[in-house]
């Protein structure tokens, strides 16, 4: 069972209706199929006007909800033969963020992505998917690696954001995150980056640079959470909501601030609902890219990626 | 060291004058400085004494007393380690659009260009230390907190290109609270626009110093500050990614006074060095000497 959102309440209760009437059938005698039709007419519009109109806050919930798939889900259905190798060689293993290589269609690649649990126990495992500085130095040793044999790089983000502790301080939370930043930017290989949950901030970023960025549609990509920014603003945390929209946060802004190139759709009610059919539709998208990438030298992708960069951001003249 | 008892004594008589202030003691320097009228006193954050305001700027606004490093304004920080005549500044006139049409951004910014006499939190320009000529980026805590905006990303962006076209240095002086909010995430990619331009400008050869002043936090900490060849700190700085009352509630522990502070960051290995600011000039002028061969962009 999956878990319910408030704003899709309506489109259960009416499933569970729908579903109630079915079943009443199959041992009745009475035909219920005209009532059942209307219903299911019903529904399909108000499924359309839900799940078609979500307010920013909505696709918030949706970034986050607990059954929301995770990186390795989508590397086991996109790819074949993945191996994941770990540690940083310097401190430790951050299991909130996973490496290794696979096939892509016949392609070896590498992958990476920040990792979060599905229950709680999985969760303390990852650290709730906010890496620690071994987490994005673990990362950059796999780009290199990837650059030294030649290997697209195919980044999944999904981070509430790195990990505000003493110990990350301690062991440069900062300047993992700025290593990383500058070596992604002069990886001589194709880095495709999704984000398939929450895009939190630095932390995010630190697996975020690349030659295309691609967003799910119900993901967020911020500089600073919703509840966050409502208490840094507002000095009120409960203005979560209001954030949400005022900060630009959905796939839909980011697009059209210029942060993105592409919005990979979602099934009907999220990724959680088929995560079969998000695969596919993920899938079209890494296929295209990596065709478009291909063709390029290191040298005009470097040079596309700078030009990419150079003109995110807007200002004025006095 | 305690001064003698004359010092000690007219040292608590200003005391008493300033004694309705006393509870404001912790109010952020700038304003301090705009409460004051112009020859007044200026009371130390470190030690807590009276100095003539005159007298500390001379210093560099540094304590005579204890050494504590009160913030030095951009254009203060130009003057005392570039030859006025010959400084070029550079994208003077670039100001927030105001990207996300976030409600009152407009006004404060106004507020604050007013308050300063800047455009932004941030000095970009080239200039000579001695007979050197370098690109120089100088961040101004006194403008919205030095936070990251669009602006910000892009004079610095700019000021690395150009050091890379013109086969200057580039030193850069941080002084920031992170991101800026009301520009969302468009903030948050100035840390990718600016890493980028220094990657570009590494592998060109060129030498970047990164002197991360008080306070250097969040996406400036966790970006450009991090990136020079060598990177060095003022005394007591505030250096670090997250705040510290995130990390408390996170960690539910108290975290030590000294935590984050330049000196924290030095004994973990994330500088070179901690400079005093009086030897600042000195610590360029050898440096850039000492790169002048294979230092220089092919
Ligand atoms: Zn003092």
């Amino acid at each position: 069972m999956k878990q319910v959102m408030e704003f899709e309440k309506p489109i259960v209760n009416l499933k569970e209706k729908i579903a109630e009437l079915k079943n009443f059938t199959k041992d009745s005698e009475i035909d219920l199929t005209e009532e059942i039709n209307t219903l299911e007419k019903r529904l399909s519009v108000l499924e359309d006007d839900i799940y078609g109109n979500l307010k920013p806050w909505q696709r918030v919930q949706m970034a986050r909800h607990q059954d929301r798939p995770t990186t390795l889900e989508y590397i086991e259905k996109l790819f074949s033969n993945f191996i994941e190798f770990h540690g940083d060689r310097l401190f430790g293993d951050d299991e909130a963020i996973v490496a290794g290589i696979a096939y892509y269609k016949d392609r070896p690649v590498t992958v990476i992505g920040h990792q979060r649990g599905k229950d709680t126990k999985e969760n303390i495992r990852r650290n709730f998917g906010m890496p620690h500085p071994e987490g994005y130095r673990k990362a950059l040793r796999h780009m290199k690696q990837a650059e030294k044999f030649n290997r697209p790089v195919i980044c999944f983000i999904d981070t509430k954001g790195a990990y505000p502790g003493k110990a990350a301080e301690e062991r440069g939370q900062s300047e993992a995150i700025a290593r990383n930043l500058m070596e992604m930017a002069g990886l001589k290989v194709p880095i495709i980056c999704i984000v398939i949950g929450e895009g939190g901030s630095g932390g995010a970023l630190a697996l975020g640079v690349g030659d295309h960025i691609h967003m799910l549609e119900n993901s967020t990509y911020s500089v600073i959470s919703p509840e966050g920014a409502a208490a840094l603003l507002w000095k009120d945390s409960g203005l979560a909501q209001k954030a949400a929209e005022t900060m630009k946060i959905t796939s839909y802004d980011l697009k059209q601030l210029g942060v993105i190139d592409n919005i990979i759709p979602e099934p009907k009610g999220g990724a959680h609902r088929d995560v079969d059919q998000q695969a596919v539709y993920m899938d079209h998208i890494i296929e295209e890219s990596l065709r478009v990438l291909k063709d390029h030298t290191p040298e005009e992708l470097l040079e596309k990626r700078w030009e990419k960069y150079k003109q995110i951001g807007d200002f004025a003249t006095l | 060291m305690m001064p003698s008892g004359v010092e000690k004594g007219g040292v608590t008589l200003l005391k008493d004058l300033f004694g309705k202030r006393k509870k404001y003691a912790t109010i952020p320097n700038h304003q301090a400085k705009t409460d004051v009228p112009e020859g007044l006193m200026q009371k130390c954050d470190g030690c807590h004494k009276i100095f003539y305001r005159k007298e500390m700027k001379k210093n560099l606004n540094v304590c005579p007393n204890c050494g504590h490093h009160h913030t030095l304004l951009a254009w203060d920080r130009i003057e005392c380690l570039f030859n006025m005549d010959s400084f070029e500044e550079w994208d003077k006139d670039l100001i927030t659009s105001n990207p996300l049409q976030f409600p009152g951004y407009e006004e404060k910014m106004e507020q604050d260009r007013l308050k300063t006499g800047l455009n932004e939190g941030i000095i970009t320009g080239k200039g000579f230390i001695e007979d050197q000529a370098v690109a120089v980026a100088v961040m101004d805590s006194s403008f919205r907190m030095g936070s990251m905006g669009s602006v910000i990303g892009e004079k610095i962006a700019r000021a690395i290109e150009n050091a890379r076209e013109q086969s200057l240095p580039f030193i850069i002086f941080t002084a920031s609270g992170g991101a800026r909010m009301q520009e969302g995430v468009l903030s948050l990619m100035q840390m990718t626009k600016t890493s980028i331009a220094i990657k570009r400008f590494s592998d060109a050869g060129g030498l970047m110093i990164s002197v991360m002043t008080h306070p250097t936090t969040g996406g400036v900490s966790a970006s450009f500050a991090s990136l020079g060849d060598y990177n060095f700190a003022e005394p007591g700085a505030l250096i670090g990614f997250a705040g510290r009352r995130i990390i408390e509630q996170t960690i539910r522990e108290k975290l030590p006074d000294d935590f984050q502070t330049a000196e924290f960051q030095l004994k973990h290995g994330q500088l070179d060095k901690v400079v005093h600011r009086h030897e600042m000039k000195a610590l360029f002028t050898t440096l850039l000497d000492m790169h002048k061969e294979g230092g220089e962009i092919s």
